[in-house]
């Protein structure tokens, strides 16, 4: 039951991260949730890389008494990582919108948006 | 002919490249930067009927990314390992569509797009996204897909808010959020094929593929999102927005970029799962996707005043008429009556895309010219344009009766064979596709009697036709409707009939990876 925590976590990250995009009207909160989606995302990712007892798959750097059959696989880390960067390029552009935004209707709020009908 | 294996890479490094040296290049000349990019999105034209041809005669082209032997993948215990770009018919005939749009889009900018500081961004970023295109088309791994998806939506949500209005900004912002909610949506479905298969490969996934109650969430997330991206109701809020708000010809790339989404869904319904799921239920919910989004499209484009904004909602309604041609291929397949209209009906779906990304790519290109003379996308101030510009009347006109699928233009030869497939599933689906191209005719008599016809406007006697590079991009598109009107006997058996064909045939797919 213990290892299902980071599941229940990831599902609870999703959960939150979607409801603040649908319900919240500040447009830098929804800009929060979609954060908060793409880290449960993340989570997920590095939670299936998790292996008990796995060492960092270097060869030179091998503990001694560890197989290599020990090592994790570095995959999920490699995604989670180019998921990460592209994350931190999508929150600087939404920022720099909501910037934009703030500067021409001097709100926040999702509801004073121009674009209607 | 000049055939080189690396020309897959090549189509997707050339413009990654070329939208750097970009600026570079600007700093030098303004000329030679435009001469530089139309250079590049010509060659790209050239390699892509190039490698077209080849697929379309010789089968599906594979390329390993970094390997010695790049037509080989290599294999350790079944698992292709490296970067494998595979192009079959599908996603050659995809191809040709971006190049097309791209080649188009970026002669019309040179002079729809005012010189300043920004411009030559501009042209990196229109690089970029016909990367990104192109990347999302001819990859046969997942997580390369989910990247070029991220890279396409990045570069294009930056085009959209290239002018910086308010509305631009607005319109890019609910953009960027819908695609990268989409695009995190496909990452969870890549990782719950990770988990279970240790797989990345799409062939080497649909291989091994059990379609267990994860895999089913992984449908479920994967087709959402990617109706998402492709702007069918009900997620299509986001399209009217960006697309009336972008610059022209960046409003045609979109409607090539949404494409790409809906060869995506398209890749994932057909050989990633294929007939293991229950395609009668998928397919009937991509048909209702496809009816909904023709209908409540065409309604809601009726009463816009914004040109530009009419128009976006006609491409969420003829997204429609895609939805439902491959819908109804799915809903067959396996069945005794796929062979006999199921192919009838993807082929109308599959020419559809091609014939809409010319048409209105073509429509936005012309209210972008009404927009650069006028300064305005409100009809109610628009009124005796065909007096001076006459060549842009003449586009807008071949456009809206090719959109409306009225012979001998384009629309009508993807709509007929429509019609026809889906009367023989229900023919209540023919007499909704029918009602929507009517009223998708009737509103775009309003455009043309508001905007072209009538006497000349005082305000705005100083209205010229515009520059000839626009006109240039608007031919060129124009060339392809007459074109494939005149001779849709031909395009559909050599260009649409191989792409059905590679679309249904998963086996070829996986063991052009897998071997044997």
């Amino acid at each position: 039951m213990i290892w299902n925590v980071p599941f229940i976590t990831v599902a609870l990250l999703i959960a939150i991260g979607l409801y603040a995009v649908m319900f919240k009207r500040n447009l830098i909160k929804i800009a929060i949730g979609i954060t908060i989606i793409e880290s449960g995302v993340n989570l997920f990712l590095i939670t299936l890389g998790y292996r008990k007892g796995g060492v960092a798959p270097i060869y030179t750097n091998l503990p001694s008494g560890v197989t290599p059959q020990q090592m994790v696989l570095p995959v999920p880390q490699a995604l989670t990582l180019t998921s990460i960067v592209i994350g931190v390029a999508v929150l600087a552009l939404m920022l720099s919108f909501i910037m934009k935004m703030y500067q021409h209707n001097k709100s926040l709020d999702s509801h004073s948006r121009r674009l209607k009908g | 002919m000049i055939y080189n294996e690396a020309i897959p890479a090549i189509l997707i490094g050339l413009p990654l490249l070329a939208a750097f040296i970009t600026p570079i290049i600007n700093l030098a000349s303004r000329k030679a930067r435009n001469a530089f990019v139309i250079a590049v999105l010509a060659i790209e034209e050239l390699l892509i009927i190039l490698l077209a041809w080849h697929v379309f005669t010789d089968g599906i082209v594979i390329y390993t990314m970094g390997a010695k032997n790049p037509g080989i993948v290599p294999l350790q215990a079944a698992v292709p390992i490296r970067i494998v770009l595979e192009i079959d018919g599908m996603a050659a005939f995809m191809g040709l569509i971006s190049c097309t749009v791209a080649m188009a889009a970026g002669i019309y900018s040179i002079s729809f797009i005012k010189e300043g500081n920004g411009k030559s961004r501009y042209y990196t970023l229109l690089l970029i996204m016909l990367a990104g295109m192109l990347g999302m088309e001819f990859t046969g791994d997942l997580f390369n897909l989910f990247v070029f998806l991220e890279i396409l939506s990045i570069a294009s949500c930056g085009l959209i808010a290239y002018r910086q209005h308010a509305d631009a900004v607005e319109g890019a912002f609910k953009y960027l959020v819908v695609s990268n909610i989409a695009a995190l949506f496909v990452l969870f479905a890549i990782a719950l094929f990770y988990a279970q298969y240790d797989l990345l490969n799409i062939a080497a996934i649909a291989k091994v593929m059990q379609y267990t109650q994860l895999d089913k969430i992984a449908l479920v997330l994967l087709v959402a999102a990617f109706a998402m991206k492709c702007g069918s109701v009900p997620m299509h809020f986001w399209a009217p927005d960006s697309y009336s708000t972008a610059p022209a010809a960046i409003t045609a790339m979109l409607v090539a970029a949404s494409q790409a989404s809906l060869y995506a869904l398209f890749r994932v319904c057909f050989t990633l799962y294929g007939s293991l799921m229950d395609y009668q239920t998928i397919g009937l919910a991509i048909i209702i996707f496809g009816l909904l989004s023709m209908f409540i499209g065409v309604t809601m484009a009726l009463p816009q005043k914004d040109i530009k904004r009419l128009m976006a909602y006609h491409a969420i309604s003829q997204t429609g008429y895609m939805l439902l041609g491959v819908g109804v291929g799915l809903y067959l397949l396996g069945s005794s009556d796929f062979n006999v209209y199921g192919i009838k009906a993807m082929e109308g779906g599959i020419f559809h895309i091609i014939n809409h990304a010319m048409y209105k790519g073509l429509l936005f290109l012309t209210a972008g010219a009404i927009y650069y003379r006028l300064g305005t996308r409100n009809l109610n101030e628009m009124g005796g344009l065909g007096h001076t510009m006459k060549f842009t009347s003449i586009f807008f006109i071949i456009g809206a009766l090719a959109i409306a699928g009225i012979p001998p233009f384009n629309g009508f030869a993807s709509k007929l064979l429509i019609y026809e497939a889906c009367y023989k599933v229900s023919p209540i689906l023919s007499i909704v596709a029918m009602l929507v191209s009517v009223l998708t005719l009737a509103s775009f008599i309003k455009v043309f009697h508001s905007a072209f016809m009538g006497p000349k406007m005082h305000d705005v006697k100083d209205v010229k036709e515009v520059p000839k590079s626009m006109l240039v991009g608007m031919a060129v598109l124009t060339f392809v409707i007459i074109f494939f009107g005149l001779f849709p006997g031909w395009v559909v058996s050599h260009i649409v009939h191989p792409a059905v064909m590679a679309l249904v045939d998963k086996t070829a797919y996986i063991n052009a990876v897998m071997g044997g």
